[in-house]
C-alpha cells in the first residue's frame, strides 16, 4: 500500500507543479492553500466552487451585454463584469483567466467590440480548462487519502 | 504569532462581494480573529450602533438604545462598493465621537495612489491591495492592540498622539515606496472615476509596489 501511496503522491506533486509551470496557477493559489486547515478542511474546494459559479454567471452577463441584437452595446456593463471576474480570478490564483481579464478590460475601455468578443470566447475556454485541471488535481488528492496517505505539501520553488 | 490574549480581537469586515467576504473571513479567522462580515457600509454602521438617517445620509447619531455591546477592534472594508464606498464609511466612522478610535483598514483591487493617500489622510491605518495575503494581516495586530491597551489602561489617548506615533510602527528599511504623484494631478482623475472605480490610466496600473505598507508623508518621494 505504501508503494501505491508514494506513487500517487509523486503524481500529485508533479501534476501540481505542472499547473504552475504552465501558467494555470500562480502564487495566490499557494496563499489560498495556506488558509485550509483541520478547522476548514474544504476551504479551497469551497472557494473554487464559488469562483467557477461566478465565472458562469459573469460570462453570461458579458455575453448578454455584448449582444448587438438587443441594441447598442453597453461597454461599461461588460467592464463591470470583467472587473469582478478579474478580482475573483486574482484571489484564487487563476493566472491565465486573470491575464485575459486584464486585456478584456482594456478592450472594454477602448470600446473595441471585436476585441471584447474574442476575449469573451477565450475567457470561457480558459476557465473551463482550469476547472478540468483542478478537478483532476482534487481527484488525485482523493485517491491519496483513500489509499490511506496524506496529501503532500507541494513546494513550488 | 504573538501572545495569545484571553479574548480574541473582533474584526468587522465589509465587502459587497460574497466571494471576497469569504476570503477575508477565512484570512482573519486564520489570524486568530473573531470576524463579523457585512455586505455594505450602511450595515456596518448599523452593526456598530450608529443610526443612519435615510432622509439625510449625512446625519449620523448614536441610537440611544444601542450601547455598543460588541467591541470591535478593527474595521476592514473594501473601497469600491455601491452606495456607501469604503471611503465614505471611513469618514463616517472617523466623524463619530463614539467610534473614531476604531482603526479602519481599506482594501482595493486597484493601485491608485491618489485613492490611497485620500484614505490614509482621512485616518485609515493601512491600505491593502487585493488579493490580501495572510502576511498582510500581521500588520493589523499593532493597531488592534492599541485599542485594547487603551481600554485596559482607561487613559484616553489623544488622537494626535496616535497620529504622531504611527511612523514608529513602520519599517524604516523599506526601500520600495508606493509612487505618489502630485495630488492635484491625481485628484482630477479620481473625480472622473465611474461608479465602478476602475482606473483608466494604464500608466498607473504599471506601478505596482510589492510593499503594501503605508507610504510616508513627511517626505513624499517618487521612486522609480
Amino acid at each position: 500500500m505504501d508503494a501505491l501511496i508514494a506513487q500517487l503522491q509523486r503524481q500529485f506533486r508533479d501534476y501540481t507543479i505542472s499547473l504552475y509551470q504552465q501558467g494555470f496557477l500562480d502564487d495566490q493559489f499557494t496563499e489560498l492553500k495556506k488558509l485550509q486547515d483541520d478547522g476548514s478542511p474544504d476551504f479551497v474546494a469551497e472557494v473554487l466552487t464559488l469562483f467557477f459559479e461566478d465565472c458562469v454567471k459573469l460570462i453570461s452577463n458579458m455575453a448578454r451585454a455584448l449582444d448587438k441584437t438587443t441594441g447598442t452595446v453597453d461597454f461599461s456593463q461588460v467592464g463591470a463584469s470583467v472587473h469582478q471576474l478579474k478580482g475573483s480570478s486574482s484571489s484564487v490564483g487563476a493566472k491565465r483567466v486573470k491575464a485575459l481579464c486584464v486585456s478584456f478590460k482594456e478592450y472594454c475601455e477602448a470600446k473595441n467590440y471585436e476585441g471584447c468578443v474574442r476575449c469573451l470566447q477565450q475567457v470561457d475556454i480558459e476557465y473551463k480548462a482550469l476547472k478540468t485541471k483542478l478537478q483532476d488535481m482534487f481527484n488525485l488528492e482523493k485517491q491519496i487519502i483513500q489509499a490511506g496517505g496524506r496529501v503532500p505539501q507541494v513546494d513550488i520553488n | 504569532m504573538g501572545v495569545e490574549t484571553e479574548s480574541k480581537f473582533h474584526v468587522l469586515a465589509v465587502d459587497d462581494s460574497l466571494f471576497d467576504r469569504k476570503m477575508i473571513e477565512r484570512l482573519l479567522q486564520k489570524s486568530s480573529c473573531q470576524v463579523t462580515t457585512v455586505d455594505s457600509g450602511s450595515k456596518a454602521l448599523e452593526f456598530l450602533g450608529l443610526r443612519v438617517d435615510d432622509n439625510d445620509p449625512n446625519a449620523l447619531s448614536t441610537s440611544p438604545q444601542i450601547h455598543q455591546e460588541v467591541e470591535i477592534n478593527l474595521i476592514i472594508t473594501d473601497y469600491c462598493m455601491p452606495g456607501m464606498t469604503g471611503y465614505d464609511l471611513l469618514k463616517k466612522v472617523k466623524e463619530s465621537a463614539a467610534f473614531r478610535s476604531i482603526p479602519v483598514v481599506i482594501m482595493s483591487s486597484e493601485n491608485v495612489p491618489a485613492r490611497i493617500s485620500r484614505c490614509l489622510e482621512e485616518g485609515a491605518e493601512e491600505f491593502f491591495l487585493k488579493p490580501v495575503k495572510l502576511a498582510d494581516l500581521t500588520k493589523l495586530k499593532p493597531h488592534m492592540m492599541k485599542t485594547k491597551l487603551k481600554k485596559e489602561s482607561e487613559k484616553p489617548v489623544a488622537i494626535e498622539e496616535i497620529v504622531v506615533s504611527k511612523p514608529e510602527i513602520e519599517k524604516e528599511e523599506d526601500s520600495s515606496v508606493i509612487e505618489i504623484l502630485p495630488l492635484h494631478q491625481e485628484l482630477e482623475s479620481e473625480q472622473l472615476e465611474p461608479m465602478l472605480c476602475s482606473n483608466k490610466r494604464k500608466a498607473m496600473e504599471e506601478v505596482i509596489s510589492t510593499d503594501r505598507s503605508r507610504p510616508k508623508y513627511n517626505d513624499i518621494t517618487t521612486s522609480v
